[in-house]
């Protein structure tokens, strides 16, 4: 099935990306991610002693602040920060640094599509800067369901407002490079990269429909998870004031 | 974690009370080997749910929405309000400002204070999940193209927080639709349009005869599921919710469609089949809410 887009790329092609880390001088970790011409700051602060009010204190607290590109924050944005935190808070390992608070502040420098996704994979990227003890990387791919039924990965805003009647954000684990057996990381027969650790849907879909695009979104988060991968080798070698 | 033979320690109320205390989590484990929860439910089964139509007398639709002990007033007001340019032939204007407003905190077993913060996103869900659903189609609410709409104002107030705030705030809201009377209006001699009761222009014909109810047309309905282990809960309590942290919401609509399904974070990775399994759990929840709801509905008609 041939579908035309604006950009011409395919239906499963994501657009360029590009990351870098440690970009932020005064913050313990920092990273900006660009997904064709979306682009999100991630600056990461911590961990502070203490935890905010209401939050368990046997375990680490993760605090996101959205910072929207112009103007104040909304019942979208308050939204995009729950989403983040629960996100957040699934991978990293909370029960290291007990009564702490880290600080994420995610700065959406240009919106595209995909913005939620391209800010978790900013925030994840940004965590590692900092050091900050996770379990695994969290990637996020952005599904589209057009009107005319086909699905379409990483749209842009033009694409998003124009064509779609659904999308979903789904956010899986990185893709796992381990000397154990195969079979000792399946979870009832399914590699543990393709649990899901969020998904958020908008519009009306068939059921399968949002199969369909778990199916699609996984095989688009293995190529993600190889670029963070490379990009995280790259400049751990290349950096030498690490630290 | 001591207690290695937890069972047998467990013959005194008292001590089950310190036991569900202190290890909340076993305490929770211990029950879900034997399939059952410690409300006495299976762990599919939801909890009781009762909708009660016509609870506010001055909102043009009300329902009072319980599920559990969870409940939830939602009434809707309706105003003429003058369309937005961008759709004047349609005049299919009928935002919903949804103002769902939580006490602090009324459950005691909860930390106070975070149904406040909830508040806004389920707010956001909320409204997300009416309009896209297109329950109700927009130009049902037109009554002169581009120069008078109704405006609904749906809010939503939180009497009791126990668990499951979406579902039983979505079931509140698709009540008060269900049960709006829309007014009657009519022409005032200076060509606008004005509520005919308030303004003594009753005996003027209505503008809007025919149109006095909204034909829902896929009406969305949810169930939260907790995720522990390989267990899936259905329709959790605020306690089960604060130890076993993976949430699984699901809406669909009477079609099967599915309208959302939102998963923030959680500990536990969730894979196809326990998808299929909630959204399977779901599709008996949808019959038993339509059931309930046509139930409410044909005894306001007795009435």
């Amino acid at each position: 099935m041939e579908v035309d887009r604006e950009d011409g790329r395919s239906q499963n092609q994501l657009r360029p990306l590009a990351c870098s880390r440690n970009i932020l001088h005064r913050a313990h970790g920092s990273a900006s991610w660009s997904q064709g011409d979306t682009k999100v700051l991630a600056a990461v602060y911590g961990p502070k002693a203490g935890t905010k009010k209401n939050e368990n204190p046997e375990k680490a607290c993760i605090e996101v602040i959205w910072k929207p590109k112009t103007g104040q924050i909304g019942k979208p944005e308050k939204e995009y920060e729950m989403i983040l935190k629960r996100t957040l808070e699934s991978v990293c390992i909370l029960t290291v640094n007990p009564n702490t608070t880290t600080s994420i502040i995610v700065q959406v420098v240009n919106d595209d599509g995909a913005l939620l996704p391209s800010a978790i994979n900013a925030a994840c990227m940004a965590l590692v800067d900092a050091g900050i003890p996770m379990k695994h990387l969290a990637v996020a791919v952005c599904c589209c369901v057009a009107k005319s039924g086909y699905v379409i990965l990483d749209p842009t805003k033009l694409e998003e407002q124009q064509k779609m009647k659904a999308f979903a954000y789904l956010v899986f684990p990185n893709s796992v490079h381990s000397v154990l057996p195969e079979g000792s990381l399946r979870v009832e027969g399914e590699p543990i990269e393709n649990g899901i650790i969020t998904s958020v849907t908008h519009g009306i879909m068939s059921v399968d429909d949002y199969f369909y695009c778990l199916e699609r979104g996984r095989a688009a988060s293995v190529k993600l998870s190889d670029f963070l991968r490379r990009n995280l080798q790259q400049q751990s070698t290349d950096s030498s004031k690490a630290g | 974690m001591g207690l290695p033979n937890a069972s047998g320690d467990l013959s005194t109320e008292v001590e089950v009370d310190a036991f569900r205390r202190l290890f909340p989590l076993r305490f929770y484990e211990k029950h879900l080997l034997e399939s059952i929860r410690p409300d006495a439910r299976p762990l599919g089964r939801a909890r009781e749910t009762t909708i009660a139509l016509g609870a506010v007398a001055s909102a043009n639709g009300s329902a009072l929405a319980k599920i559990g002990s969870t409940t939830m007033l939602a009434a809707i007001k309706m105003e003429v309000m003058t369309p937005s340019l961008e759709t004047p032939d349609e005049g299919c204007i009928g935002l919903l400002p949804l103002a769902a407003r939580f006490p602090v905190s009324l459950s005691l077993l909860k930390t106070p204070g975070r149904p406040a913060e909830a508040a806004p996103v389920v707010a956001k869900q909320l409204s997300d999940t009416i309009l896209s659903s297109g329950m109700i189609n927009l130009k049902e609410l037109s009554l002169v193209s581009g120069k008078a709409a109704w405006m609904a104002y749906l809010d939503i107030y939180c009497l009791d927080a126990d668990g499951a705030l979406f579902d039983t705030a979505l079931l509140s809201a698709v009540a008060a639709f269900s049960h709006l009377e829309i007014p009657v209006v009519s022409l005032n001699d200076d060509g606008k349009i004005v509520l005919s009761e308030e303004q003594g222009l009753s005996d003027r014909e209505p503008v809007n005869k025919e149109k006095r109810k909204i034909n829902l047309s896929s009406v969305p309905f949810s169930l939260t599921c907790v995720l522990h282990k390989n267990y899936i809960l259905a329709d959790p309590t605020a306690e089960e919710e604060s130890i076993m942290d993976t949430i699984v919401t699901v809406v669909l609509d009477s079609s099967s469609q599915l309208v959302s399904l939102q998963k923030p974070g959680g500990t536990v990775l969730a894979y196809t089949s326990a998808i299929q399994d909630c959204i399977a759990l779901t599709r008996q929840r949808v019959k038993e809410l339509q059931k309930i709801l046509e139930e409410a509905i044909s005894g306001m008609e007795v009435d």
